[in-house]
């Protein structure tokens, strides 16, 4: 498969693991953190881990939408759905998210109205089959998601679509990193920065990173030999004792990013004042709430939302892992109370978040015999 | 399901402890083990059930025979490659095929929702009565009910099969050890992905069909090769084939260890799953079958595999070791390794 065999060439992937074992200072201890949830994933999938070397540690970071997304707002929405004349539409990553009472595939299966989408476009074309009902969607994402909705937004006013509306949870990137290396027990070396989001803000936002922070910082792929060509990046950065910002995701990412994508997004939304993350808290103008030119087509301008606010379980560690503080199997809960089926935290909710992931695909690896190899 | 009721047994032991039914405690993953295992198995088998199998082998007045029964939910009810009708005859005969017999006659129930056009209804008896053909089973009676418009999606068939179990291959997971292989009859993922892409809710298209068949000529043909080193079959449906060998796992106490880069899957289906955040090993097949075989058989049942008509992309994909018991891992070329687990719920596109 084009794009992607190239980039899981187990030849190559062993040049760059070699690579990386020769740039790897063996008295120094490495900690880089993935931004993006699509990253942690891939890191486990690949199991990348197992061709690292000790002192590289990953730390996974806050870029799991749905990881970081209040359950208040979950319940809000459901308490829009309650209605029978409104139609939930979401992706299909929100289904199995907990609210209070439930997730909304739990909602689904109890008579709610409740429909998986694969893009914004789906939801409008959902709300002209069913005029006589409202279809609210219910929107997630970091910037790689938000010029979709913002598109959609755009094209129900002008195509005049009124039995539809945006319940809008998209939040910013750059603001979740400044609460990360603003945490005082954060100790790290350098980023691997997030690559979908950057098609569209591009690489530029990233530079007081790497100006005021003195953290080297590499735009990233998803594939492994990119998570890996961009670890190679990094330890050369940190040998050299540079802190820059670089692109390793040329095929994808442009430099200045999208500015179509960007336009529409600054014309159909603005940033909110402060939004709420589960695990980091309140941060201010971190997330972005439609513009009052596009009042009709906001859910939370149109119906009573309740506001909801729901606090974590205490004993969930949530917000230590999601800022890397912990490891998932260090949290009191991982595994017992908290699995992927009975998630008590969002971090073991979505395949990207990073107690899922780690749940899945590597806890019980722990207890392996160390001679695996392929047959002959 | 296998295991007789046993009277006089103490009060059996339930342990599901879940409110109410959701869709995951159908959709094969572990949901549905729990509810089996948890709700059912104690009530109807005792307390202690033989491992619940695709299809129970029984003596009945000295005669051998095994029994299995499925029922068909689909929608769309025709898809490329297959629909409701062929799937209820394969799904049932491949059940039996598995357990070690060889599928004999068939009783169907259809339950029909007022509304359905006679058309729709004509087309899957006659895909029912063609697949039962193919697949040498007889269709030996059936019941019909009819249910208000609005309460089943067209129509749903339930199937029971009656197999007569083949000489010289006993199926149990308990018997599988460390060293045997693992052999997979063909490319998987194709029957869970053109269901989902001909539902029509994704804008994609693929040049995909439904692999839905009898694999009893396939399974035959491991059998006559390598009958007595055959210790365990399964046909990976809902849940795919990470879930039946999760199953295994389990049921063994021993590892499965897989190497990805054998797992023959076609470019469309990878494409995608890649695309939709899927995993191929957690995608339905209807028409292919995983067996354990002892090592010193395993490459002849491969080779009656590959030579038998259907069978030439089966693969040896992995093998049984004392680690990681109870689960499955699987490694990749460059030497990564990852867990994976049963299914949780339905599959569902990761987009965000």
């Amino acid at each position: 498969m084009k794009y992607v065999d190239e980039f899981r060439d187990p030849e190559l992937i062993t040049k760059a693991a070699e690579e990386i074992r020769r740039l790897a200072d063996p008295n120094r201890h490495y900690r880089l953190m993935e931004v993006c949830g699509g990253h942690t994933h891939a890191i486990y999938r690949f199991g990348l881990k197992d061709v690292l070397p000790p002192n590289i540690e990953l730390i996974h970071g806050p870029g799991c939408p749905v990881c970081v997304l209040p359950m208040g707002r979950i319940d809000d929405a459901l308490a829009v759905a309650a209605d029978p004349d409104v139609i939930f539409a979401a992706f299909g990553d929100m289904m199995r998210v907990p609210g209070t009472n439930g997730s909304p595939l739990e909602h689904k299966a109890r008579g709610m109205d409740v429909r998986i989408v694969y893009s914004p476009t789906d939801a409008i074309k959902l709300a002209k089959s069913n005029p006589q009902k409202h279809v609210m969607f219910f929107a997630i994402g970091f910037e790689t998601t938000a010029p979709s909705t913002a598109l959609t937004l755009l094209r129900a006013k002008t195509e005049g679509i009124h039995n539809f509306s945006v319940f809008c949870n998209h939040v910013t990137i750059i603001p979740a990193i400044r609460a990360i290396l603003d945490s005082p027990d954060m100790r790290l070396d350098g980023f691997i920065g997030p690559g979908h989001v950057s098609t569209v803000i591009g690489c530029r936002p990233y530079e007081w990173i790497a100006m005021n922070e003195r953290k080297p910082i590499v735009v990233c792929g998803f594939e492994p030999l990119d998570l890996l060509q961009s670890i190679v990046m990094l330890l050369t950065q940190l040998q050299k004792g540079e802190a820059k910002v670089e692109n390793q995701y040329k095929r994808v990412v442009p430099w200045e990013g999208n500015r179509a994508a960007l336009k529409a997004i600054a014309e159909t939304f603005e940033l909110r004042p402060y939004f709420e993350w589960r695990g980091l808290g309140f941060i201010s103008q971190s997330a972005l709430r439609i513009r009052q030119e596009y009042a009709e087509w906001d859910t939370e301008q149109r119906f009573q939302v309740p506001g909801i606010r729901v606090t974590d379980p205490k004993a969930a560690q949530c917000g230590e892992v999601l800022k890397g503080v912990l490891k998932p199997a260090q949290c009191k809960l991982f595994g017992k109370e908290c699995t992927p089926e009975n998630p008590v935290g969002a971090l073991m909710v979505s395949s990207e978040g990073s107690c899922a992931a780690y749940y899945n695909y590597e806890h019980r690896k722990a207890n392996l015999l160390t001679s695996i190899s392929a047959p002959a | 399901m296998s295991a007789g009721a046993k009277l006089g047994n103490p009060a059996p032991k339930i342990r599901f402890r879940e409110p109410q039914i959701e869709m995951a405690h159908g959709a094969g993953g572990k949901a549905s083990r729990r509810l089996v295992e948890g709700l059912f198995a104690p009530l109807l088998f005792g307390a202690s059930p033989d491992p619940l199998g695709d299809a129970a082998h029984l003596k009945i007045n000295g005669a051998q025979m095994a029994i299995t029964t499925d029922s068909f939910v689909v929608k769309p009810l025709a898809f490329p490659g297959g629909s409701i009708g062929e799937l209820a005859v394969n799904g049932t005969v491949n059940d039996l095929a598995v357990s070690g017999a060889k599928p004999q006659a068939i009783v169907v129930t259809f339950i029909l929702e007022a509304g359905l056009r006679t058309d729709v209804l004509q087309a899957e008896i006659q895909a029912m009565a063609d697949a039962a053909e193919k697949a040498g089973v007889r269709i030996a009676g059936g019941d019909t009910k009819v249910v208000e418009h609005g309460k089943a999606d067209s129509m749903y068939i339930t199937t029971t099969g009656l197999g007569a179990p083949l000489a010289g291959v006993e199926v149990n997971p308990q018997s599988v050890r460390p060293g045997d292989k693992v052999l997979l009859s063909g490319p998987i993922g194709d029957h869970g992905i053109t269901i989902l892409l001909a539902r029509g809710d994704l804008d994609m298209e693929g040049d995909l069909r439904s692999d839905t068949r009898s694999v009893f000529p396939l399974v035959n043909a491991v059998v006559q090769a390598a009958g007595p080193g055959v210790r365990w079959m399964r046909d990976p449906t809902r849940g795919g084939v990470a879930t039946s060998l999760n199953e295994l796992a389990r049921d063994c106490g021993l590892g499965v260890v897989l190497f990805e880069d054998s797992v023959p899957v076609h470019d469309a289906v990878r494409g995608a799953c890649e695309l939709l955040g899927l995993d191929p090993l957690h995608i339905a097949n209807e028409g292919q079958f995983l067996a354990v075989v002892a090592p010193e058989l395993a490459g002849a049942a491969l080779m009656a595999l590959q030579e038998a008509p259907g069978g030439s992309e089966a693969r040896i994909i992995g093998e049984i070791r004392d680690q990681p018991a109870g689960s499955v891992l699987v490694t990749t070329l460059y030497g990564g390794t990852r867990i994976v687990d049963m299914l949780v719920g339905d599959p569902l596109p990761r987009i965000c």
